[in-house]
């Protein structure tokens, strides 16, 4: 399936193409070492934040309690 | 669109030849930078421990396969939506199904919940995105005050609300994905570049800009920007159709979900994939990603039936999780990160914690 628009000459869609890929040829990036490090510092700094790691006790999540009385 | 710097009389043979050459450097750009495996840079971070995870929650109640989910932002409510053209609205904590819509269509294939909880948006083989408004007025026809918002030339595969009740975005088997004014129904931007049905969508955290991530059955996976309607990056390495994207909750990566059976990591700074998850053992394709709240864990949701909880930073699976009696189709964590939820085509959900 191609959703090309309108202008449909093989040259047209090339022109597109070679666009694209010169805007993402300029793009700036780091070493995947720094990028790397940058994801395990967000992990390790939210990991006491995160309930589904570090195994929320019954008292604090609604969900494990099994049996839950609410009045609507 | 300008065409600085490009001659009306050059060739194709000539554009072809340059595009060949800016993808190879692209490619020598990208592995100059490869130094590193993430999972090398983790070696030193302490394994996470056993995990108890169990469904706490079953909503049963559709009649037919469940393609999408969507949590609203009270960590409560969840709407849903089947292949019998139902969607619901349920409280996940009693299990209460408080609305009910039967659309015009099959196959509802997406589904979302609005940023004030007041709405939820739904389309599929109607090839539109119509918006409902929840009222708690048990005499109201819900279907009475839709309203259609997205119009596409194919099935409607996902939507999202932007970051309020005014702006949705769609992706469709059309091959492309559109912003909409929700009141007047007007297109605001089309993003147009995948080769073929757009399969998912996910928004950047609200930190992070405009931008959002799409995947499809071109096998790729592609960044926009939003306010341009440019495509500003691009990754294709999966070997099928993607299922699933989802944001890193910092915005700098996101991960996707592949008919290739694999899960991936791919890292927007460093411009590549940076981890891939997967086991010999896993041969059926993933449906649905999602993070935990850190970002450590990553949920997927597999056409095997089961679930499998990932070490994001380590690469090694922590948990495989059984429940569904079919293929998961569609799987989200909490907006508050207590929980997570996943519909299959078994025609239930369970909310997991």
């Amino acid at each position: 399936i191609t959703c090309e628009t309108s202008g449909s000459s093989s040259v047209t869609a090339m022109k597109k193409v070679v666009q694209q890929l010169r805007l993402e040829a300029g793009l700036n990036r780091v070493k995947v070492s720094q990028a790397a490090a940058d994801l395990k510092q967000f992990c390790l700094q939210n990991a006491q934040h995160d309930p589904l790691q570090t195994g929320v006790s019954s008292s604090t999540n609604p969900f494990r309690p099994q049996k839950v009385c609410s009045f609507l | 669109m300008a065409t600085d710097g490009l001659h009306e009389n050059q060739t194709l043979a000539s554009l072809k030849s340059e595009a060949e050459s800016l993808k190879g450097k692209l490619e020598e750009e990208r592995a100059k930078l490869h130094d590193v495996e993430l999972h090398q840079v983790a070696e030193r971070v302490e394994a996470l421990g056993q995990f108890v995870m169990k469904t706490r929650r079953t909503l049963k109640g559709h009649g037919n396969k469940v393609l999408c989910m969507d949590w609203c932002k009270d960590k409560r409510r969840i709407v849903s939506s089947s292949q019998d053209g139902k969607v619901i609205v349920w409280d996940s904590f009693t299990t209460n199904k408080e609305h009910a819509v039967t659309m015009p269509c099959t196959w509802v294939m997406a589904c979302a919940y609005a940023p004030s909880g007041c709405a939820i948006a739904c389309g599929g083989l109607d090839n539109k995105c119509s918006v409902y408004p929840l009222t708690f007025d048990k005499n109201e026809n819900m279907a009475a005050k839709k309203k259609s918002v997205a119009m596409h030339t194919n099935y409607l595969s996902a939507c999202s609300f932007t970051n309020s009740d005014m702006q949705i975005l769609t992706a469709s088997g059309d091959g492309t994905c559109a912003l909409w004014d929700v009141e007047s129904g007007q297109l605001l931007q089309s993003f147009h570049g995948h080769g073929a049905d757009v399969l998912c969508l996910d928004l950047a955290p609200s930190e992070t800009g405009n931008t959002f991530v799409s995947g499809g059955c071109d096998k790729k996976a592609m960044v926009w920007d939003m306010r341009s309607g440019q495509c500003v990056q691009a990754f294709e390495t999966h070997e099928s159709d993607i299922n699933s994207v989802r944001y890193y909750p910092s915005g700098d990566a996101f991960a996707s979900g592949s008919d290739d059976a694999t899960c991936r990591l791919y890292d927007l700074r460093a411009d590549r994939e940076v981890a891939i998850y997967s086991k010999e053992s896993i041969i059926f394709g993933a449906s649905s990603v999602d993070f935990s709240l850190s970002g450590r864990l990553l949920f997927a949701g597999y056409n095997d039936y089961t679930i499998n909880v990932w070490d994001v930073l380590k690469g090694s699976r922590v948990s495989i999780l059984f429940g569904h009696e079919n293929r998961v189709s569609t799987l989200r964590v909490s907006p508050d990160g207590t929980a997570f939820c996943s519909g299959s085509w078994d025609h239930t959900l369970r909310v997991w914690a």
